[in-house]
């Protein structure tokens, strides 16, 4: 199972990657959404995987005992996800806007703001 | 009341932004609202940094989790510091707002996004859990993106596109820093995972969890190869938003550099001599930079990144002089930048133009304006008395002492360069004659404005430039303040057991 995260962790950090380099406004917003994808992995890979153990205390202990599944990493990617949803459907009304306004798809033609004004 | 005292300011701002949502079309209400707001928030910080400058470090658990367990809310000298600063740079910004932003961005919610990122940027200095950290830049970044492109003017958008996407990827660097580093430690509190650190053996992980903090928060505060996003962006929009992404946007980072590096990671020769290269590197762009633009609001820019070299030069000496150094630099950087941006937005209203060419003869038409602005202009390259001369003298004697040559002469070509950079934009936009230009008719210059909207116009400046001068000839304070700090930075046990109540 690890192994299989592992893999398709790095190909979603890769082909995120990959995509944000390309000249396509389009592309960039692919390239954010798979590249937050790849990271919500990766939290949940390093958190350990631990099947079938949830961590409930036994009704006659006070403690939690022996092996069990960290709760902690899927608060952090259910957080990660939430932020990452608002920045994206942030980012789709500024690519969009922008387009209208400078009437291109492409980053290479956004260069006014290096102009001497 | 006084035990959650450190967390007011979060609480100050929530409020505003979320009163001010109610008011949305009450624009003229929005603007008396938020200045208010910024006033209380000021009276609040005052009040935290003296509780905590009298009684120490002082800890706030969230919901009572103790420590380790829930987020906690550290208000150390260095975070109650920043706070009290960002007070004073948003309560000067918030009354600049006023006139200086045009109604069509006011009536987009300009100051209830604005105190949001106020909110974020105070949860960020007070935070002591590392994924609360993460949270707060989530919000520091998306309050920022609305500011930077609401209006939606073409070149507005272009820089916010830019903004967004590098942002954006610093975000996720940042994330996988945290994953790696929460995999290997197993905690979030930042004091317990400086405890832990130490135990865990695969120190190769470690360094590179070391270094995706390094890229993630070197995006977000400009260091050298990370900092093309900043001079593409932060002069597109109002000068009101400029100021505060100048005066403490990047010092986030450099805050959140400053904590982790003191914090968590140990001193480690690798990342001294990648800290150091980086920061020489900044200094020497930032300062080439400078010298060939023609637009103040591009000289300023690059000036952020030339100086931001400066902190994070001294934060790779490590040593306590030095962190000395990088606390003053810090306290005086974000109010002149703050100050310096202001500056260029009223040279605006005046002359309706920020380019030196067009610029000229502001010193007679306006001696005492002129004035006023060269008191910060002079700080800025560090004239003796006033504030920049200061952290410089430290941290120039910490790079001597320390035998970094390179960074020595870094610091010193760096303040040079500001020098020069600096007498020629007084020699071109104070000095010079006023070239012949046709003025556009369409804007309310300067002189048109009634009595009262002049004043929202220079005070906010004379005031910054007053906490420059008290910055400079208070010295001894604020030194006294800054060693206090780097003492509380360079032994981080004060921090740990004050947070996990040993």
């Amino acid at each position: 199972m690890e192994i299989i995260l592992a893999i398709i962790t790095g190909v979603l950090y890769a082909s995120g990657i990959y995509m944000i380099l390309r000249r396509s406004m389009v592309k960039l917003i692919l390239g954010i959404i798979l590249l937050g994808n790849g990271v919500n992995l990766l939290i949940f890979l390093l958190g350990r995987i631990t099947k079938g153990e949830p961590p409930i205390i036994d009704s006659a202990k006070k403690v939690l005992e022996g092996v069990y599944a960290d709760p902690i990493p899927q608060a952090l990617i259910l957080t990660a996800i939430v932020i990452s949803f608002g920045l994206q459907a942030f980012a789709i009304i500024l690519v969009k806007r922008t387009y209208k306004v400078l009437k291109t798809d492409d980053l290479d033609q956004l260069n006014t703001t290096d102009e001497d004004s | 009341m006084t035990n959650d005292i450190i967390i007011l300011p979060l609480v100050v701002h929530l409020f505003f932004s979320i009163l001010l949502m109610f008011l949305w079309n009450k624009i003229n209400l929005q603007k008396i609202v938020s200045i208010v707001g910024n006033a209380v928030a000021l009276v609040v910080a005052i009040w935290a940094f003296v509780f905590v400058y009298n009684n120490g470090t002082h800890v706030v658990e969230s919901g009572n989790w103790p420590a380790p367990f829930g987020i906690v809310f550290v208000g150390d000298m260095l975070a109650v510091t920043l706070v009290l600063l960002t007070a004073i740079a948003g309560f000067a910004v918030s009354i600049f707002s006023a006139i200086s932003v045009i109604k069509a961005r006011l009536r987009f919610g300009y100051f209830s996004v604005f105190h949001f990122l106020l909110l974020g940027l105070n949860g960020a200095f007070l935070t002591g859990d590392i994924f609360n950290l993460y949270v707060w830049f989530e919000i520091i970044i998306i309050s920022s993106f609305v500011l930077i492109s609401i209006g939606g003017e073409r070149n507005q958008l272009e820089g916010a596109v830019k903004y967004f996407a590098l942002n954006f990827f610093a975000s996720m660097i940042f994330l996988t820093a945290l994953g790696v580093l929460y995999g290997l430690v197993g905690t979030l509190n930042m004091a317990d995972i400086s405890l832990k650190i130490a135990e865990v053996e695969n120190t190769t992980l470690v360094e590179i969890s070391a270094v995706l903090f390094l890229v993630g928060f070197g995006i977000k505060s400009a260091i050298f190869p990370l900092y093309f996003w900043l001079p593409a962006s932060y002069h597109t929009p109002p000068s009101a938003v400029s100021a505060i992404f100048a005066g403490l946007l990047t010092k986030v980072g450099v805050y959140a550099l400053i904590r982790v590096f003191t914090l968590i990671y140990a001193e480690d020769s690798f990342l001294t001599v990648l800290l150091l290269t980086m920061a020489i590197m900044t200094i020497f762009s930032g300062g080439v930079g400078a010298i060939i633009q023609n637009n103040i609001k591009k000289v300023f820019m690059y000036f952020i990144i030339c100086h931001i070299g400066f902190m994070i030069g001294g934060l790779a000496l490590f040593t306590e002089v030095a962190m000395a150094g990088v606390i003053f630099y810090l306290i005086h950087d974000i109010i002149i930048k703050t100050n310096l941006f202001l500056m260029g937005g009223l040279i605006y209203r005046i002359k309706t133009t920020t380019n030196m060419k067009k610029l000229g003869g502001l010193y007679a038409n306006y001696p005492k304006l002129s004035l006023l602005m060269a008191i910060p202009l002079f700080s800025l390259v560090g004239i003796p008395p006033l504030s920049g001369y200061w952290p410089k003298i430290s941290l120039i004697l910490a790079s001597f002492n320390a035998e970094e040559y390179w960074l020595f002469g870094a610091l010193i070509f760096g303040s040079l360069i500001t020098l020069i950079v600096i007498a020629k934009l007084w020699a071109e936009v104070f000095w010079k004659d006023q070239p012949k230009i046709n003025f556009p008719k369409k804007f309310i210059y300067f002189d048109q404005l009634r009595l009262g909207q002049k004043f929202t116009f220079v005070f906010p400046v004379a005031f910054l430039t007053f906490v420059t001068l008290y910055i400079g000839f208070g010295a001894e304070h604020i030194q006294q303040l800054s060693q206090r700090i780097a003492t509380e930075l360079m032994n981080n046990e004060m921090y740990i057991n004050a947070v996990l109540k040993r």
